[in-house]
């Protein structure tokens, strides 16, 4: 027998209305259920960042007391940081699912990086063109990402069923409409189904579901004496040697990150916030977007638009 | 793992309790193309301080506005067709709230084109604004959005005249409008059987008037500010007395002691020991457990996700829907409901097309248009009026009827929306092409309702084949020119029936005729002649058909009277 309990934060008994979260949590797992049993094989992406930690217990929460139904697929570019691919594993092995784990080997050995290239083809290699071929490899059918709506302007342009032709492109301008909560699951074999099921929520909501539900996430979220390359407003991790510049040393700089990516492409934030309430009193005074400190996105305007229609999540 | 242990002078509780009291409303645009419905958006989302600084600087200086001036438009066109061409094309979904509420704003497109997406973006609207421009008035796309909008069931349409700051802020302008859409919404609300609260106010979205700020420029107006407006609104309530709707997503069978089906509440509370009908078969059953990940309840409402365990093993499987033994939905395949056309393809009635509702997809037919609702000015006619249709084309709206396949649980889209409201998919394509609304609903009984649903084993009797197809098997036998059989034979197509067509010269003709018949089809076995009309004998039932003759009318006079319309010796539902 398991405990009867009534959830912790459903509002007071007078009126029973759900809270917003508990809203978006009932939603999503509406979302993870769907897609579980009306395709045949889908994966989850799972990136190791905090809307993965919290798409992954999502799923574990819709198929209670039956194991996540599909494996997770991480793509990994080579210059993840140390602490989330240790995370990864021991996520993985934690919840008792499946990991694959893809790589665009021949890319990384030709020396892909972002400064020998440019981020917009190191990205396509090493982020794009590894998706596509790892989805084609497992032949998958349909793949959920952690991606919401408010993270930027294209993706708030996004269904939650997100229709991808047979290169796995998107095609903005003509999605299908997507009414209620009715999904359309069809498409021709070779075509595929992007899933969202974090569509609704905001950034502000998923630390405060993480608070919630206890959710571990990775120790570089929460700011610590970090060795980095200062450079004006800008921390640059030292991961990779070849970020340096030529002499340039690094500084002790009590920072975190705000979104986790490559190292090189992803610039730290000076903070304080240790703990999840400190990173959501420091997210209430945020200024810029989540995004800002991304060095791939705004390369261009239109950038994600652009990496979206040629395949990218 | 665990995260850093949780210790700050933030009082996080307090911010938390507070957030936990805020409730949820969404809401969405629409009007016509360039009433400005995203620069209020954009407006809206500035002045409640809702956009980041990045979000703002990428915008500046660009669109169509005058230098340092903000096109706002710009914070929710996100692709960049849309800013190339100033225009929305698909929904943009923004986020923001304030200290007492949470909001989910869809932005959609007035384009014409893009009307699919509009309906898109309302379907989960609590509330929706119509943008109205001063200067042009109620336009055939403000009226068609309205009436889209109160189809879906949208309670409180805020009325916003913008632009007014190109009107002198005119009292006059903005009462004539007032008028005019009160009519009409009146109307609308008449023809659709949806009341709908309109709620009135004049706003410049590119000054800023009246959004969040209440203005000046407006003395004569006393009302609420837009923001004012959307915070007091009535939110998305779930109605916790309404009955028990529960579509089965999954069964869970983790191992062979547990076995649970998931899906989300979409009305009404449960509790263990309730009792629940599966629907459609109509097994019985009591709850016995209520699981989630975070533990049993005691109690669940819409619109949670959960897993259910009954009291015995019933066949239960996806697609079924679980309702409150005492006040169950309705089984039907024969459903009478609102059609808003999404493709670029017209309708085809007689052509299969799978219908998605709840969990479930089932084959469907349209097997009648009653009519289309006239939503743009035609000469003779005024909107609104019904008028006789024979298809739907791209964003056309009517009234169908619908056989199914297989039965499936229904309830009026005005008493459920869940339950009420369907998709229809083109099986060739795979596109969506239509969003449906329940009207009615004929209940098939409980026998037949098992008949359909059990499952046969065996050859297939001449039952099932009468069920799918709608008419038994039979010779038709004609003699006379090729141009009429062609006529005759395309009539029955288009009725929907299953023909197949036979040379009687040929050596083995009657053989095959005499075995296709069995099988359920409608056999033309032709024998040509040079004669100016068509005799067809069915039995010793016979017609003549000439060349002017009303085929359709007369072909289903003598279906009728050769008895193949009907299972012989079965009332119509009876197994
Ligand atoms: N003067 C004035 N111009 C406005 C106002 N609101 C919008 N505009 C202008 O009207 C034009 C169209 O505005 P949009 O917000 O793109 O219109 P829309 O309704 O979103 O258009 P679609 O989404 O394409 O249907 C832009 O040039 C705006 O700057 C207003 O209150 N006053
Ligand atoms: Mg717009």
């Amino acid at each position: 027998m398991s405990p009867v309990s009534t959830l912790p934060h459903l509002s007071t008994p007078a009126a029973p209305q759900l809270s917003h979260l508990r809203q978006l949590e009932a939603e999503s797992i509406h979302i993870l259920r769907e897609v579980a049993s009306e395709f045949e094989r889908p994966v989850m992406l799972y990136s190791i960042g905090k809307d993965s930690s919290v798409m992954l217990r999502l799923a574990q929460k819709a198929f209670y007391p039956a194991p996540i139904p599909f494996p997770l697929l991480h793509i990994d570019t080579g210059f993840k940081f140390r602490e989330m691919i240790e995370f990864r594993d021991n996520m993985a092995h934690e919840v008792g699912t499946k990991l694959h784990v893809w790589r665009n080997e021949p890319a990384i050995a030709a020396g892909t990086n972002p400064i020998a290239l440019d981020t917009k083809r190191c990205c396509g290699l090493l982020k794009t063109q590894a998706l596509l071929d790892g989805l084609r490899h497992f032949n998958f059918d349909a793949a959920f990402g952690g991606a919401r709506r408010d993270e930027e302007k294209s993706r708030a342009k996004e269904r939650i069923y997100s229709f991808r032709d047979g290169a796995g492109q998107w095609d903005p301008k003509n999605q299908r409409p997507e009414l209620w909560n009715l999904f359309n699951a069809r498409i021709h074999p070779g075509e595929s189904i992007r899933v969202f099921p974090l569509s609704n929520w905001t950034e502000m909501d998923v630390w405060q579901y993480i608070h919630l539900e206890n959710i571990p996430v990775v120790d570089l979220y929460f700011a610590k004496e970090r060795p980095m390359y200062v450079r004006g407003d800008s921390l640059i991790p030292i991961e990779q040697s070849f970020v340096a510049l030529p002499g340039e040393q690094p500084q002790m700089v009590k920072c975190r990150l705000r979104s986790l990516g490559c190292s090189p492409c992803t610039g730290a934030i000076r903070s304080d916030a240790s703990t999840i309430p400190d990173i959501i009193a420091e997210l209430l005074s945020f200024r810029s977007s989540e995004r800002a400190n991304r060095v791939i996105d705004h390369d261009q305007e239109g950038s994600m638009e652009l990496k979206k229609r040629e395949g990218y999540f | 793992m665990s995260n850093p242990p949780t210790a700050s002078a933030f009082s996080l509780d307090d911010f938390m309790a507070a957030e936990q009291r805020k409730d949820l409303l969404r809401f969405s645009t629409a009007g016509s193309v360039d009433d400005g419905k995203s620069t209020l958006i954009g407006r809206l989302l500035y002045d409640t301080r809702s956009v980041y600084e990045d979000q703002v600087r990428s915008i500046e200086g660009k669109g169509t506005t005058a230098p340092g001036q903000i096109d706002f438009a710009l914070l929710t066109d996100g692709l960049r067709a849309e800013r190339e061409q100033g225009i929305t094309i698909d929904v943009a979904y923004r986020y923001f709230s304030t200290s007492r509420r949470k909001f989910i704003i869809a932005d959609t497109p007035g384009h014409e084109q893009y009307t699919r997406n509009m309906a898109t973006g309302s379907s989960t609207a609590d509330a929706t604004i119509v943008l109205i421009d001063a200067r042009k008035g109620v336009l055939p796309q403000s009226r068609r959005h309205a009436y889209i909008a109160s189809l879906l069931g949208v309670r409180h349409l805020i009325v916003a005249v913008n632009k007014m700051d190109l009107v002198d802020y005119s009292q006059q302008r903005f009462l004539a409008i007032r008028a005019d859409f009160t009519a009409l919404l009146d109307q609308i609300a008449t023809d659709t059987g949806n009341p709908v609260e309109p709620h009135f106010l004049p706003v410049s979205a590119l000054i800023g008037d009246n959004v969040v700020h209440r203005s000046d420029a407006t003395p004569w107006y006393t009302g609420p500010s837009l923001i004012e407006m959307l915070e007091s609104l009535p939110a998305s309530r779930h109605d916790h007395s309404a009955p028990l709707r529960f579509a089965v997503q999954r069964v869970l069978r983790p191992d062979a002691s547990f076995r649970g089906f998931a899906g989300q509440i979409a009305s009404g509370t449960i509790r263990p020991g309730d009792s629940i009908t599966a629907l459609p078969s109509g097994r019985v059953a009591q709850v016995a457990r209520i699981v989630t990940f975070d533990g049993d309840l005691d109690q669940a409402s819409a619109p949670l996700s959960v897993t259910l365990v009954l009291d015995r093993e019933i066949d239960i499987s996806r697609g079924d829907i679980l309702v409150a033994s005492d006040a169950p939905a309705t089984v039907s395949t024969e459903l009478e409901a609102s059609l808003v056309w999404m493709d670029a393809h017209d309708l085809v009635a007689g052509r299969r097309y799978l219908l998605k509702h709840a969990s479930h997809v089932v084959p469907a037919t349209v097997t009648a248009l009653h009519h289309r609702v006239l939503l743009e000015n035609e000469a003779h006619h005024q909107t609104l009026d019904h008028l006789p249709a024979t298809t739907l084309t791209l964003n056309q709206i009517g009234v169908a009827s619908l056989r199914l396949l297989r039965p499936i649980a229904v309830d009026r889209y005005a008493d459920h929306r869940q339950t009420g409201a369907f998709i229809l998919i083109d099986p060739a394509t795979n596109g969506t092409v239509a969003a449906g609304m329940i009207r009615s609903a004929s209940p098939i009984p409980a026998a037949l309702a098992a008949h359909l649903l059990s499952a046969h084993t065996g050859p297939v009797s001449a039952r099932e084949r009468f069920l799918r197809w709608g008419h038994r098997g039979a010779i038709l036998a004609l003699t006379g020119p090729s141009s009429l059989a062609d006529r005759l034979e395309r009539a029955l197509f288009h009725e929907g029936m299953v023909t197949l067509r036979l040379n009687a010269a040929d050596s083995d003709a009657s053989t095959l005729a005499a075995q296709a018949a069995q099988a359920g089809l409608l056999v033309l076995l032709h024998a040509e002649t040079d004669s100016d009309v068509l005799s067809i004998t069915i039995g010793e039932h016979a017609l003549t058909l000439a060349d002017d003759d009303a085929i359709a009318r007369r072909l289903q006079t003598l279906l009728a009277d050769a008895d193949l319309l009907r299972q012989p010796g079965v009332s119509e539902y009876e197994i």
